[in-house]
């Protein structure tokens, strides 16, 4: 019973990294229909960022993470501005095949800059335990899944409660219709590229105490993203949050009760199988075409 | 210029539309066949493997380029096929024998595939191949009875009418340049077929080809299936040429390989596989020319033209640093993709037709012709 709370709370931890990368491609698809296969780099760079602000210039914890973020928000926005902004409107595939491409670049380069060691980050977390009875919880797991409800949290708050929130989900309806009431439908999603950029570092900087920061771990962990995002429904906030913490979940109970070799491929089996069952996710709006 | 007119079906559809195709293509064919006794053998290992890639171009075409359906899984059934030759030749199964089961095989496992597929588009069809494509590599690497698992298996030369065809000789080329031949041969008079012109109303508009009259669900899984035998065969060439498989050769980059091989040739057209496949293999001979004489090169370009003889060795030093830099290949392959994406869509095969045209229209060409429309989707979401 100890070791089935000690791998589901592991589990729900490690499945709100994913719910956190699967945040940030839920985030670019409800704005604008794009599918961001360079979301995980993202998540990479963001963390190598904080680790040239924290491990490498000595700032303070806080100040270097929201100087990387800062620096990643930035950095969202000219990737949208050169990489995406040219072919918006276009079929998914150019714009999967665009991502993909921004993705392998940015792994390459960091690889060049940083090196292809581990890296880790100092965290103020990083050391404490917390106990309860005999159930004893990392306090870096504990952060991320508190990170993960207060960046949902303030999401849901942006996309729901302000006019700019109002403003990405009717460009992500019909983009030449915000236009013509008048959305900026460009800076629209160049704020959103930014906002998704934001959520990756975040997401960066509170792994690197669990798996380090490496140029590959954007591609291993993207991808792990994804079944979370589809899971959840792409195109859902709650949803990307409850698909992440279930495939974390799934993932962790495998690896734990399951023969070697089941823990990498029980979530794209369970993928495949919401795919098949429910194509539209668990939270995903099945909408009607009116002819 | 030549003018084409065309006053029955059987003009539009006609395999050579004219007398120079024909001279082309046959030129094209002789100077392929008198390329073993020409060419070192390295570069011949290079054009075995342009062959093996473009036939899993081609194969790929038809199911992304033509049906419209995406998939990130190709490797997977390029790792069936491989394994299947592999296992069979174990029990002394002749060449010719395993050659068609493995493609059988991994045709029939394709439209197994395209099943889900049916239900899923665009970004889900991707995410639903990729995941495929993970499971097979992990039953790979834990079938071991099978496949070995992690230590891979070793495969012996093809034996083709009693005669051994060890993997670099000029035989094994002919095979390859072969299977490749009639492989494009086949999709050019599948794609004159009704089945070919149900795929491209499919890709198209699934609404309109419903409307008339094409089982969707029927031609999207023969489409999956025709692609991933094709893909099998070249597995079958893909094992014999490298006589060694391991599961972690199938991996996810191979499949995006494969995506840019089409997307780099253009996705609509036959010339763009092939052409595609000659790019992505000639990167690795490129950047080993960038690493072992390019500096030698410049930094003698440099000396001649009056730079000092430490500025010259400066140059050479630096040049040298950045072709030996570890994820250069990796940087490439994205320049690459995000250049063609952005500025030539219509990839290689679409730069070779505005050259055409130029020249066929030359003082009246005009830039405009090509140029990209605004456009704007409404959301897949109510498709």
């Amino acid at each position: 019973m100890l070791d089935f709370v000690q791998q589901l709370v592991s589990g729900v931890a490690l499945g709100c990294v994913y719910g956190l990368i699967a945040l940030g491609f839920v985030l670019v698809y409800k704005a604008t229909e794009v599918v961001n296969f360079a979301q995980g780099d993202l998540m990479m760079l963001g963390g190598f960022f904080a680790f040239t602000f924290i491990g490498m210039m000595g700032l303070n914890y806080w100040v270097g993470f929201a100087g990387a973020v800062v620096a990643m928000a930035l950095f969202g926005m000219l990737a949208e501005r050169i990489v995406v902004r040219p072919i918006l409107g276009y079929p998914q595939f150019s714009i999967i095949m665009a991502t993909i491409g921004l993705g392998y670049f940015l792994r390459s380069v960091a690889g060049m800059i940083w090196g292809t060691d581990d890296f880790k980050i100092e965290t103020p977390f990083s050391q404490g335990v917390l106990r309860i009875g005999s159930l004893v919880l990392a306090h870096d797991k504990l952060s991320v899944i508190a990170a993960t409800i207060i960046l949902c949290a303030l999401l849901w708050l942006f996309f729901n409660k302000t006019t700019l929130g109002t403003a990405m989900r009717a460009s992500s309806e019909n983009m030449l219709a915000a236009y013509y009431m008048g959305i900026p439908v460009k800076r629209v999603v160049s704020i959103v590229w930014a906002i998704s950029a934001a959520v990756a570092t975040c997401a960066g900087v509170l792994l690197a105490p669990i798996t380090f920061i490496h140029s590959n771990v954007g591609l291993v962990l993207g991808l792990k993203a994804f079944p979370a995002a589809v899971l959840g429904g792409f195109g859902s906030i709650p949803g990307a949050v409850v698909g992440g913490v279930l495939i974390g979940v799934i993932e962790s109970m495998a690896g734990f009760y399951l023969p070697e070799g089941w823990k990498d491929v029980a979530p794209y089996i369970v993928l495949l199988a919401v795919l098949l069952l429910k194509p539209e996710g668990l939270f995903g709006l099945h909408a009607r075409k009116k002819v | 210029m030549r003018f084409l007119f065309k006053t029955d079906y059987e003009d539009d559809i006609r395999l050579f539309p004219h007398s120079g195709y024909v001279v082309s293509y046959g030129l094209l064919l002789a100077v392929l066949l008198i390329a073993p006794y020409v060419l070192s053998s390295y570069l011949m290992s290079q054009l075995v493997f342009v062959c093996i890639y473009a036939t899993v171009g081609v194969a790929l075409l038809i199911l992304t380029g033509f049906t419209g359906q995406a998939s990130l899984g190709h490797a997977a059934f390029l790792a069936i096929g491989a394994y299947t030759a592999a296992y069979l030749q174990k029990y002394n199964v002749p060449f010719p024998l395993y050659f068609l089961a493995a493609g059988a095989l991994t045709g029939l496992i394709g439209a197994l595939v395209g099943f889900p597929a049916l239900r899923l588009q665009g970004i889900y069809l991707v995410i639903a191949t990729i995941s495929f494509a993970f499971i097979v590599e992990e039953i790979l690497a834990r079938w071991e009875s099978v496949t070995n698992g992690n230590e891979g298996m070793r495969i012996k030369a093809v034996s083709l009418l009693g005669a051994t065809v060890s993997r670099d000789s000029p035989t094994f080329y002919f095979l390859c340049l072969a299977v490749l031949v009639l492989t494009i041969v086949g999709t050019l008079n599948l794609l004159r077929s009704p089945t070919g012109r149900a795929f491209v109303a499919i890709r198209d508009s699934e609404t309109a080809a419903r409307s008339m009259g094409v089982n969707v669900a029927l031609y999207k899984v023969k489409s999956f299936a025709i692609s991933a035998a094709i893909t099998g065969f070249a597995g079958v060439l893909f094992a014999h040429k490298l006589s060694f498989i391991s599961p972690e050769m199938f991996t996810l980059q191979l499949s995006i390989e494969f995506i840019i091989v089409i997307l780099i040739g253009g996705t609509f057209s036959l010339h763009g596989a092939v052409l595609g496949a000659i790019f992505i293999v000639m990167i690795d001979p490129f950047l080993t020319y960038l690493k072992d004489d390019m500096p030698d090169i410049i930094a003698g370009v440099a000396a001649t033209f009056g730079a000092g003889k430490e500025r010259a060795a400066h140059i050479q030093d630096s040049i040298a640093t950045f072709a030996s830099l570890n994820g250069l290949k990796g940087a490439i392959y994205g320049i690459i993709i995000m250049l063609f994406v952005l500025f030539e869509p219509l990839g290689l095969y679409g730069r070779w037709l505005k050259i055409k045209l130029f020249f066929q229209l030359f003082p009246l060409y005009k830039r405009a012709t090509f140029k990209r429309q605004k456009i704007y989707v409404k959301s897949e979401r109510n498709r």
